[in-house]
């Protein structure tokens, strides 16, 4: 069933010294279920922040609400005007060639030049006059993300945009996500569930637990990290606070499982 | 061995793979060819069923005379004012119903119920309603196109994807633009099928309403050739109908070719 069509989230605009992201008190109910309760979250500008979380722990919850997806009424919700959201499927209308997708809702005359900057950087200039369907998935996500970053956000938000994408695939699109964001610098909320990516991109790795912010790590490690000992010992650490005991884990055993990859699997 | 069979089913002669493909005309031919010597022979009589070549010469006949062209302009006309109107009202009713839920509530119940109601039924009632003008045939038609037309169009809306309506909303698409670039497009292929539907029961309604007492039609010609037994001019407008469906099946793929061109099926061919 689709549109029951409500209306986006109010936001407003923060003072030019503040954070991006100012969230307070948060608390959010499905029905009986409280996934996210007394939350606060501040992400500073340019601040490159991962948010870890079992499946269920309100992840996506809470990126929907910064979204502007879902209401947040009667919250101190605060975000910037430019939002951009990269989602796991890349979401692309199958309809509307690549540029037109990147283009997509922008209103001044010359759309179809800042489309084309916008794929040129993401290395897609080739396939600007594509239709969705014939891209892989690498390609989607990169003209998602292109789609994003047209919008020149002040907070770009990325819902597991690399869970679909095979390994090497992946690789690749976390040197581009760090390279855009050093050029355009917006805040990124990036919620993901594996360790190892977080560790890899983030500045600061949040985890969410039972509603609320669990833990916090700020991740001083040069970019780009490579996975030697303060790698692992970041690593361990957000893994225990997750509940997986990295140090003593044998590969064969358990529901709970953490993948070399760094990955959960319940 | 493999070689033997091989070398026998390629075409040694060098007959292109057009004739082998081609195969699928054989029977039909043969089956013309046995009608014309049946008729020939007298085994089946006029009265039963002319030969063909006698339909073909009534064909070219009626088509010079204009006596084909100017009966089938009216029927196409009927066809053609039902279909706009039965395609206006599916439209305009599949939108409201489809993007607001009070138009939902209003719409669809009604739509449902009336959905029971087979629509060559209300023959009788037309006739009291309008008389046997072009009126009931017209209205006829439209009556029964309205149907295909709501029923695909209102599912197709609905079935938008809620992700990609979703996302458009994330990039701050209004209302209005949302329909526009998300849930008409994505309404599409459903439409064309209903189209594709409604053209089909369009034709199909047309057949019955036309025996109607028309004055003019190809049920008109039907009609009369029945009363002089002149089963060529019947075969004539069997023909004629049945090349019409086959002209609006080719006007639907044609119109999904271009409108549909991002479809992987469409994209790969």
């Amino acid at each position: 069933m689709a549109p029951p069509l409500a209306r986006p989230a109010q936001s407003w605009q923060l003072s030019e010294a503040g954070p991006a992201v100012r969230v307070r008190n948060f608390t959010r109910r499905f029905g009986e279920v409280t996934v996210l309760e007394d939350l606060d979250l501040e992400v500073g500008k340019g601040e490159f922040v991962a948010l870890l979380g079992r499946s269920g722990s309100g992840k996506t919850t809470l990126l929907r609400t910064l979204a502007g997806i879902d209401a947040a009424s009667g919250h101190e919700v605060l975000t910037p005007a430019a939002r951009a959201v990269v989602f796991q499927d890349a979401r692309l209308l199958p309809w509307k060639r690549v540029w037109r997708n990147v283009a997509l809702g922008l209103k001044d005359a010359d759309i179809r030049t800042r489309a084309e900057a916008a794929l040129t950087e993401v290395g897609l200039e080739h396939r600007l006059d594509a239709w969705p369907a014939t891209l892989s998935g690498g390609e989607a996500q990169r003209v998602s993300l292109a789609r994003a970053l047209v919008r020149d956000p002040g907070l770009l938000l990325l819902d597991e945009p690399f869970a679909a994408l095979d390994a090497l695939t992946r690789l690749r699109m976390h040197d581009l996500v760090l390279s855009l964001w050093r050029r355009h610098a917006p805040a990124v909320l990036l919620v993901t569930h594996d360790v190892d990516e977080a560790v890899t991109l983030a500045d600061r790795v949040l985890v969410l637990e039972g509603g609320r912010i669990a833990a916090e790590e700020h991740i001083t490690l040069p970019r780009p990290r490579a996975n030697d000992g303060a790698f692992q010992d970041v690593r361990a650490r957000l893994l225990n606070r997750l509940g997986v005991d990295a140090g003593r884990r044998k590969p064969a055993e358990g529901a709970l499982l953490a993948f070399p990859s760094g990955e959960i699997v319940a | 061995m493999s070689t033997v069979t091989l070398d026998r089913k390629s075409p040694g002669l060098g007959l292109p793979r057009l004739r082998l493909r081609g195969g699928r005309w054989v029977s039909p031919v043969l089956l013309l060819l046995l009608w014309e010597l049946g008729s020939r022979t007298g085994v089946i009589p006029d009265r039963i069923l002319a030969a063909p070549s006698a339909v073909a010469k009534t064909f070219w006949a009626m088509t010079v005379s204009g006596e084909l062209p100017a009966n089938l302009a009216v029927s196409l006309a009927r066809c053609l004012a039902g279909l706009a109107f039965g395609l206006t009202i599916g439209v305009v009713l599949a939108l409201a119903a489809g993007l607001s839920r009070a138009g939902e509530a209003a719409i669809d119940p009604l739509m449902q119920i009336k959905r029971t109601i087979p629509a060559l039924a209300l023959t009788p009632l037309f006739i009291v309603w309008f008389g046997i003008g072009e009126t009931p045939k017209v209205t006829l038609i439209a009556v029964a196109t309205v149907f295909p037309i709501y029923l695909n169009l209102f599912s197709g809306v609905r079935g938008v994807d809620a992700r990609l309506i979703e996302a458009g909303r994330s990039f701050g698409l209004s209302q209005a633009e949302l329909i526009r670039h998300v849930i008409l497009p994505g309404a599409l292929p459903s439409f064309l099928v209903g189209l594709r539907y409604a053209l089909g029961v369009s034709l199909l309604v047309l057949v019955v309403a036309e025996q109607i007492n028309a004055s003019a039609g190809l049920g008109h010609l039907i009609n009369n050739a029945r009363d002089f037994m002149r089963t060529d001019i019947i075969v004539v407008c069997l023909v004629v109908y049945a090349s019409l469906g086959l002209g609006a099946d080719l006007l639907v793929r044609t119109l999904e070719t271009r409108a549909l061109a991002w479809r992987p099926s469409f994209i790969k061919s």
